[in-house]
């Protein structure tokens, strides 16, 4: 039987490389194999693309400190002038909302259609508002 | 709340993205982890090809310019390691299953290139064809995929058209460099056609990457669209895609294109390519070179962390 395979997904039953593949192979799956545990810390990105904007969430990279992760991070994410000013984080500092409670979480904005302008009927006439 | 996968395939089915901390089947995970990290390798492994000219480049603003290209290869394996990590897994893990040969990555980049024609012939079909690719993968299901795309497609498009320039340069030259442009298209027609990977009518599974919209564009279709693009192209460059069969299909509005030789497909996906062996033992080697750095680094971030600690005391 022949699998339908896609640009960039490989069969999994062949090695590459002239290396016969081993009785455990396995390409992406991720159970972790003879990991020591020893990347370097990962970063998140933030660049702002011009004065006046926002700093903007660009991805991650991994560096040895904060210096060497913003040289990386101009090397990385602003070859082609993206960027005046880069900000990173380490990962691990980085707390977020969990997704699995958006609905409860946002809740409270739900019902409050008043706090939208267009919740106020006003007659046309009513210019420059 | 709890998600099962009718709920996770409505999300799909209304075109919203998943994000890495939103719940995703295991399989759904595994197969973005898999296809992800496989781009990936092969952003980094096709830097071999082309790295073998940059000291050999005709002038210093080709080298210039190649150098800047595989640079810029190697950026693009960054944003897809990224995002395979924002699943769950390792950079030293993806890293490791590509050096002991276990993970897989693009057949391409086991063909040699032997002569400067090569480089253009890289940056005209194999971008070109992978740039295809990536377009569609910009509408990809996975948030963090998708934005890598985007940043990619980009980039890729200087790509494709200095490896034209190239390849437009030697074609107005001498007989000779005429004859190195048409013996690097001939050499690297068929394999930039089996990028795109089996036929459609091969799959015998029901499509769940499909399904799950992490691609969106079949192998055929691409190919179609692929073939479609360079039967044009190549008739700027005053020279000859090697398909006796290649002719305009009035009726179906496309190019008709010969058989793919499926042996040679295979063969080299097992790992039996013209290139195989030497592109493992160069990263292998580059990375066993680069163990001192990636220690050296890590000591000296601690040894500064100490010392401003004990300075702050």
């Amino acid at each position: 039987m022949i699998r339908k395979f896609y640009y960039g997904d490989i069969p999994e039953d062949a090695g590459s490389g002239g290396h016969a593949p081993s009785k455990d192979a396995r390409s992406g799956g991720n159970t972790p194999s003879k990991n020591t545990g020893k990347d370097w810390p990962l970063w998140e990105v933030f660049v702002r693309s011009k004065q006046g904007l926002d700093h903007k969430h660009m991805g991650s990279l991994h560096a040895a400190d904060a210096e060497m992760a913003i040289e990386n991070a101009r090397d990385v994410y602003t070859r082609r002038m993206e960027g005046v000013s880069i900000w990173v984080v380490e990962s691990k500092h980085l707390h977020a909302s969990n997704p699995d409670d958006a609905a409860s979480f946002y809740d409270p904005a739900n019902d409050k259609v008043y706090r939208h302008p267009t919740f106020y009927e006003l007659p046309d006439e009513l210019s420059h508002m | 709340m709890k998600y099962d996968e009718s709920q996770f395939q409505e999300k799909i089915d209304q075109e919203i993205k998943i994000e890495p901390k939103d719940w995703m089947p295991e399989t759904y995970r595994k197969t973005l982890v898999r296809q992800i990290s496989q781009h990936a390798h092969s952003e980094i492994v096709g830097m071999l090809p082309e790295g073998n000219w940059i000291t050999r480049a005709p002038s210093l603003k080709r080298k210039a310019v190649l150098l800047a290209k595989v640079q810029d290869e190697a950026g693009h394996g960054l944003y897809l390691y990224s995002a395979a990590e924002t699943l769950g897994t390792s950079r030293e893990e993806m890293v490791n299953d590509l050096l002991s040969g276990k993970a897989k990555y693009s057949s391409i980049f086991n063909y040699p290139t032997l002569t400067w024609a090569d480089i253009g012939a890289v940056g005209w079909l194999v971008d070109g064809a992978a740039i295809l690719n990536q377009v569609a993968l910009i509408r990809t299901s996975y948030g963090p995929y998708a934005r890598a795309m985007v940043r990619i497609c980009k980039e890729e498009s200087f790509h494709q058209r200095q490896g034209f320039e190239i390849l437009l340069t030697l074609s107005q030259g001498s007989p000779e460099q005429k004859a190195m442009c048409q013996d690097a298209i001939d050499r690297w027609w068929w394999p930039s056609l089996m990028m795109f990977g089996p036929k459609d009518s091969e799959s015998t599974h029901s499509d769940q990457s499909t399904k799950w919209k992490i691609k969106r564009k079949s192998n055929d279709q691409l190919r179609q669209e692929f073939v479609d693009m360079i039967a044009e192209q190549v008739k700027i460059l005053g020279m000859t895609l090697p398909d006796p069969n290649l002719a305009w299909n009035e009726t179906r509005g496309h190019f008709d294109f010969g058989e793919i030789n499926w042996e040679e497909f295979w063969n080299v996906v097992k790992g039996n390519g013209p290139c195989n062996k030497q592109r493992l033992e160069d990263r292998n080697k580059a990375h066993d070179e680069g163990q001192w750095v990636r220690e050296a680094a890590i000591a000296y971030a601690e040894k500064k962390a100490a010392r401003s600690k004990s300075k702050a005391a």
